[in-house]
């Protein structure tokens, strides 16, 4: 008796409009969220009929900057190719690892197709369908064209193996939930660049160095409190993710170094007063005095094309 | 009078002295260094405007420049770090004390620098071509002992 009544009344629950209306709320938001949620692979078409050029893409190599993360912090020479993953990325959210991406199979990424690299560095999805961290500065890399990454796949497969398992990132909740990642994207993936208008080719060579492969905005740009850069405030200095110190603003609203100035500290690590360059840039110099003097003129030119803030 | 005069300011001396042995035992060490520092600046300054094209290049202004350098390097400055004299204890340094530590690479770095300095000193007065090419690993000398033991900026 007692059943048939919570039945009864179970019937009467749902017959309600108001539940109804609930329910069917529900599914379409779980849907929304699904669809908003979801790792998001590149079109399958998006590397068909491209060849990977091993030179090519070791200047891929260098102007991304993989190596100033993936290898050793002291590493040196031949040493930087050594892609075994290790150094600590603190943030807000937790520490992250660089992983082991070397060309062992297990550890590394030796197995990975080319559409592999490019869901991971342009979507930020792993082969299996999972979201990175976007410690991992795919919202930079996003706007890469996809032969420099088919050239960055035929160099890395000519690196070194290192069967150093990766280290698992130090993140608590809720940030463990890799499934928020997709609302992140959702919020903060986009690929507009961020310095719009006429360019020379030189400063549209410049602007797709910094703004994808270099990925300077990563460290340069303030982030909101969500992580995600703020675009109206491109270049314009943060904090460190430590809260010690700061990266600086290098738009000309601030940085007032001649585009001859740009270009040494890029090649020598040396300041207009032939100081070096410290911290976490140095590590940059050792990928960009890699670059063809070209490269690093650009780069300068297009700085002077940010609007300037203070 | 006299006496209690000259007695007075001996005794006001000794006790600057003393004060500032305490309050910054290692205050000329740290100068000297950070002096060095500047002369290679300076010297940076020259080699470094004729690379960027801010100074015509004048092979015998080159090579005095990175003369200069290399003399600073091969200076025996080895007193001028003694044990002790870190940013931690210092606040006018910003020598890590990792300079002092067991397996420290210091030695290393300081091999790099004498070696980058005496490539630059074979080509600064050859051309600006060469002296271009030397800026790089000068730099990455500097940087690279920077990196390792001097306070992040």
């Amino acid at each position: 008796m007692t059943l048939l009544a919570s039945r009864g009344s179970l019937g009467a629950v749902l017959r309600s409009p108001i539940i109804r209306a609930l329910i069917v709320g529900a599914v379409i938001a779980a849907v929304a969220a699904w669809f908003v949620l979801r790792p998001r692979p590149l079109p399958a078409d998006t590397f068909a009929g491209l060849t990977g050029d091993v030179t090519r893409g070791e200047q891929v190599f260098w102007a991304g900057g993989c190596a100033a993360c993936h290898a050793a912090a002291d590493a040196k020479g031949d040493g930087k190719f050594l892609l075994a993953g290790g150094q600590a990325l603190p943030s807000p959210f937790g520490t992250f690892y660089a992983p082991n991406i070397s060309t062992d199979p297990a550890a590394g990424i030796g197995g990975w197709t080319v559409e592999n690299l490019g869901n991971a560095m342009m979507r930020g999805v792993s082969p299996e369908g999972s979201h990175y961290y976007p410690a991992f500065p795919y919202a930079s890399y996003a706007k890469a064209e996809p032969q420099d990454i088919a050239d960055l796949h035929a160099f890395l497969a000519t690196l070194p193996a290192d069967p150093t398992p990766s280290k698992p990132h130090d993140v608590g909740f809720p940030f463990n939930i890799r499934a928020s990642l997709g609302g992140w994207k959702f919020l903060y993936l986009n690929t507009d660049w961020v310095v719009a208008g006429d360019l020379t080719p030189e400063e549209t060579r410049g602007r797709y160095l910094v703004e994808a492969l270099g990925h300077c905005g990563e460290c340069h740009t303030p982030r909101n409190a969500l992580g995600g850069m703020e675009r109206d405030k491109w270049l314009a200095g943060a904090p460190t993710p430590d809260g010690k110190g700061g990266f600086p603003n290098i738009t000309p609203g601030k940085m007032k170094w001649s585009s001859a100035d740009i270009v040494e500290y890029l090649t020598s690590g040396f300041t207009p007063e032939y100081d070096s360059a410290g911290g976490h840039m140095a590590l940059v110099i050792e990928n960009t005095a890699h670059l063809p003097d070209t490269d690093r003129a650009a780069i300068a030119a297009y700085l002077k094309k940010v609007p300037p803030l203070e | 009078m006299p006496r209690l005069l000259i007695a007075a300011a001996a005794a006001s001396m000794a006790f600057t002295g003393l004060a500032t042995a305490q309050d910054a035992p290692f205050k000329m060490e740290i100068a000297a260094r950070q002096g060095i520092m500047a002369y290679r600046a300076i010297q940076m300054g020259t080699l470094g405007g004729m690379a960027k094209g801010e100074i015509p290049y004048d092979a015998a202004a080159a090579q005095k420049a990175a003369d200069n350098l290399l003399a600073s390097v091969t200076l025996d400055a080895s007193m001028l770090w003694p044990p002790g004299s870190d940013n931690a204890a210092n606040p006018d340094s910003t020598a890590l004390a990792a300079i002092w530590a067991e397996g420290s690479t210091i030695g290393d770095k300081a091999k790099a620098m004498a070696d980058a300095a005496t490539a630059m000193q074979a080509a600064a007065g050859a051309g600006l071509d060469p002296l271009k090419a030397a800026m790089g690993p000068v730099g990455g000398a500097c940087g690279d002992c920077h990196k390792a033991f001097r306070v992040p900026d």
